[in-house]
């Protein structure tokens, strides 16, 4: 669990970053942290494997003070991926950068080589696994910092901004990739303002803006309510402001996304034609 | 009046196996919006560097083919010449402001160009205007937000008074509210200077209400050129490219045999097919 | 040590006298406190071309950032008074030698704080330095603050990782940079490449004669400066040449090790 009570956070000589924010976070959960850019998402979560530590009020990870553990420490359980994977890429090949971190931690040298290997054929990067990650391209380096992070099994995996600059296949094998994580009882948290994205995969929302949380619900509950979006400055998902516009139309508000919709509109449909006397074709 | 004519052009990097690009045949009246979209390394931003002589000139390689802006052909020409026809911003705000204010930064393409003092403060005001960012001109570009900076790098390339304007996922790096304020400038400069405008973007939804025409490109090659109701159809699905989720929502309906008449592009159009659907 | 030194060259928008003063104005300036610090050994003239900086700090109101540049500069001034006393020179010279330091680091200091980069490559350009030198210094010194972030997110994303800088030993220690440096070098030349295509998509080259929507005059304040510097540094020639200075004298000997 990882848990925020009252914290603030501002960075030396600056203004306030975090007011007074309070979160909880349950093992397993799935839960998306959004709002504008500088509302505090990637502060927010740094402070969750203990990169920053607060100024006020106090943040645990499975019920552990962050201030009492070191960065390493914390790292064991809480993953961190970046948004941009240029910014760890170092190594000679994919297979160095994947066994980095398990020596960071001190994995024996044969849990390494069986790890590696495996997390490689997961993300179907096995081809690549002598190859420099500097002649990869910009979706596959992603891949494989995802990879590096992954590969010591944390309970608690954080991304940050995952979805910038994928194209639709590559945000659809995420979304798939985040589920199987699920599967595997893993707390994922991804901070991003991609509102289709967060309608496909429906996890909890948590609306920050301007260092406060104003929003804090499941996603069709967050995504439609477009006060609280608006001072997020997102946007409604597209299916939910169609479902806005057939209000007479007796539509439940709790469609976002295309697959739900279509389900209730074929029901619809059919139910009006069959409701119709017949008519000449 | 034709803006940009590509004829067989094909492109492949210095150094790589296979071309970026294939024979790729575009022709784009003056004035047009165009969407140009696809998967990733489908070749979009390799045609983009053609149209400013980025390529062949940054980026060597083999190129091939002809390329006519305002009907002249470019070939041999600079990007420094070309940037007064064909003005390009990227996608990352912070790597194209050069200055430490607004306007000292939208004046930069000009003092390179050695426009004279006069002229260039008229038209930088005048740029700075048209992107609505007067206000912000004495602001270091650091003090910005995204969206903000991109409205600066825009006015900084439309200084240079280009007749077409190429755009490379400018919205990448911006929130959603900010991404449709800047799509939304950059669809009032193309209508009211009738700049021929080519935007580059994965976020369909956002766009497609003001694109004349969307053009697919696959694997270096175009896939699909026009409209975006026709271009939206089942080929563009199975391309992979993130279609608006209106439109998406009636291909299913669609498979699941209602008769639905075209493909919506905007939440009104969903709205009004939707309706007809259910009357009829 | 680290960024609190480096702080110290960092330019903020302040709205003081200083700020105002034209760059070329300054710079003499600086070179002034530069040449005259160069020249002597006594420990009070030093003191005194120290001391003579602070007016100036105080009219700019960066007081608490030069202080924390001077904090910064501690461990390189103790560094230059320990070599210099262990190797045989005595107290008193060593002493003068870093107050030397920390007179030119602060006159520079003091330069980089108020002047823009923007306003030193007018500087350079009016002065006729070629253009793609002056571009390329206010490039650089545009970009310290932005590769500084990235050097930092790539140190928390590593940190991340389990890597842990402070263990280890010495060469252990130096080992954990690369993961450090290879990112960061890799982030700056993207950057770079960028940054290069956006220039050229702005005509960066596109003829000898750039012109300047902006140019530098010097006003009565800047040749007041001038002047004022002019006149301190003969007076400095003069009590170099003609005045005794009082000498320091520290009655204590180091036992000589080399």
């Amino acid at each position: 669990m990882i848990s925020v009570e009252n914290v603030s956070f501002n960075y030396p000589g600056g203004p306030e970053v975090l007011h007074k924010l309070n979160l909880r976070i349950n093992d397993g959960e799935f839960v998306a942290i959004m709002g504008e850019n500088g509302a505090g998402k990637t502060t927010l979560v740094k402070m969750f494997n203990g990169l920053l530590r607060p100024a006020q009020g106090r943040v645990a990870v499975d019920n552990i003070d962050t201030r009492e553990k070191s960065v390493a420490q914390l790292s064991r359980n809480v993953g961190l991926i970046f948004q941009n994977p240029d910014h760890q890429l170092f190594a000679e090949t994919v297979g160095e950068e994947l066994a980095f971190s398990l020596r960071n931690f001190g994995f024996k040298e044969e849990v390494i080589q069986r790890r590696v290997t495996n997390l490689l054929t997961a993300l179907d990067l096995d081809r690549y696994a002598t190859s420099s990650p500097f002649v990869l391209s910009g979706g596959e380096r992603k891949r494989v910092a995802l990879a590096a992070i992954l590969v010591w099994d944390p309970k608690h995996i954080i991304m940050d901004e995952p979805t910038i600059g994928q194209d639709y296949l590559q945000k659809d094998r995420l979304r798939n990739f985040i589920m199987q994580l699920g599967s595997q009882g893993k707390t994922v948290i991804i901070v991003t303002h991609d509102v289709e994205f967060v309608a496909e995969c429906k996890p909890r929302v948590v609306l920050l803006s301007r260092g406060r949380v104003i929003g804090d619900g499941s996603a069709v509950e967050i995504l439609t309510n477009s006060q609280l979006l608006d001072q997020a400055s997102l946007v409604m998902p597209q299916i939910a402001m169609l479902m806005n516009e057939l209000k007479d139309l007796a539509i439940p508000p709790a469609i976002i996304d295309a697959y739900s919709a279509r389900e209730f509109l074929k029901n619809k449909l059919r139910q009006l034609i069959a409701v119709r006397p017949p008519k000449e074709r | 009046m034709s803006a940009i004519v590509v004829r067989d052009l094909s492109f492949t990097y210095a150094g790589a196996e296979k071309p970026s690009m294939e024979n790729v045949n575009i022709s784009i009246d003056k004035g047009e919006f165009v969407v140009f979209t696809g998967p990733s390394g489908c070749g979009k931003t390799t045609l983009c560097r053609c149209l400013n002589g980025l390529i062949p000139n940054f980026y060597s390689g083999n190129l091939q083919g002809e390329i006519k802006i305002d009907d002249i052909d470019i070939k041999g020409k600079s990007t420094a010449e070309l940037a007064t026809h064909v003005g390009f911003v990227f996608q990352n705000p912070e790597n194209q402001l050069f200055s430490l204010s607004v306007e000292r930064d939208v004046a930069f393409g000009l003092e390179n160009l050695g426009i004279p003092r006069e002229e260039a403060l008229q038209r930088i005001r005048w740029a700075m205007e048209a992107t609505g960012i007067l206000d912000l001109r004495y602001k270091a570009p650091y003090e910005l937000s995204g969206g903000q900076q991109q409205r600066a790098a825009i006015a900084g390339v439309l200084a240079m008074r280009p007749s077409i304007l190429v755009l490379d996922e400018p919205t990448s790096f911006l929130d959603p509210k900010s991404a449709q304020e800047i799509v939304g400038v950059i669809a009032k400069l193309n209508r009211e200077l009738n700049l021929t405008t080519l935007l580059v973007e994965h976020r369909l939804d956002v766009v497609s209400r003001y694109a004349n025409r969307v053009i697919v490109m696959d694997k270096g090659k175009i896939a699909l050129d026009g409209p975006p109701s026709e271009v939206y159809d089942d080929q563009a699905r199975l391309i992979g490219i993130g279609l608006p989720r209106v439109t998406m929502l009636f291909h299913l309906l669609r498979r699941d045999g209602f008769p639905v008449a075209r493909n919506p592009i905007t939440v009104a159009q969903a709205s009004d097919e939707l309706r007809r659907l259910i009357r009829q | 040590m680290s960024l609190k030194f480096v702080e110290g060259f960092k330019f903020t928008r302040i709205d003081s006298p200083i700020h105002k003063l034209d760059p070329r104005a300054k710079f003499i300036l600086t070179l002034g406190f530069f040449a005259a610090s160069l020249m002597f050994t006594n420990v009070y003239a030093l003191l005194i071309i120290f001391v003579a900086q602070i007016p100036g700090v105080l009219l700019a109101k960066t007081v608490s950032r030069w202080l924390r540049s001077m904090r910064g500069g501690l461990f390189l001034g103790v560094f230059i008074f320990a070599m210099n006393a262990i190797f045989g020179t005595s107290l008193v010279s060593s002493l003068a030698f870093t107050l030397r330091f920390f007179a030119i680091m602060s006159s520079f200091s003091f330069f980089f704080m108020t002047t823009s980069a923007d306003d030193l490559g007018l500087a350079l350009e009016q002065v006729h330095v070629p253009y793609s030198i002056s571009f390329t210094f206010t490039t650089a010194v545009r970009l310290v603050p932005t590769m500084a972030i990235d050097a930092q997110t790539v140190v928390d994303a590593q940190r991340s990782r389990g890597l842990e800088l402070d263990k280890g030993n010495f060469i252990k220690r130096i080992k954990n940079y690369i993961p450090i440096l290879i990112p960061l070098i890799i982030s700056a030349i993207r950057r770079s490449v960028e940054l290069a295509e956006a220039l050229e998509s702005r005509a960066f080259g596109a003829t000898e004669e750039r012109t300047s929507i902006v140019t530098l005059t010097m006003r009565l304040p800047d040749y007041l400066v001038v002047l004022a510097t002019i006149i301190g540094l003969a007076l400095a020639v003069y009590v170099y040449f003609r005045v005794p200075l009082p000498t320091l004298v520290i009655p204590v000997q180091i036992p000589r090790i080399f």
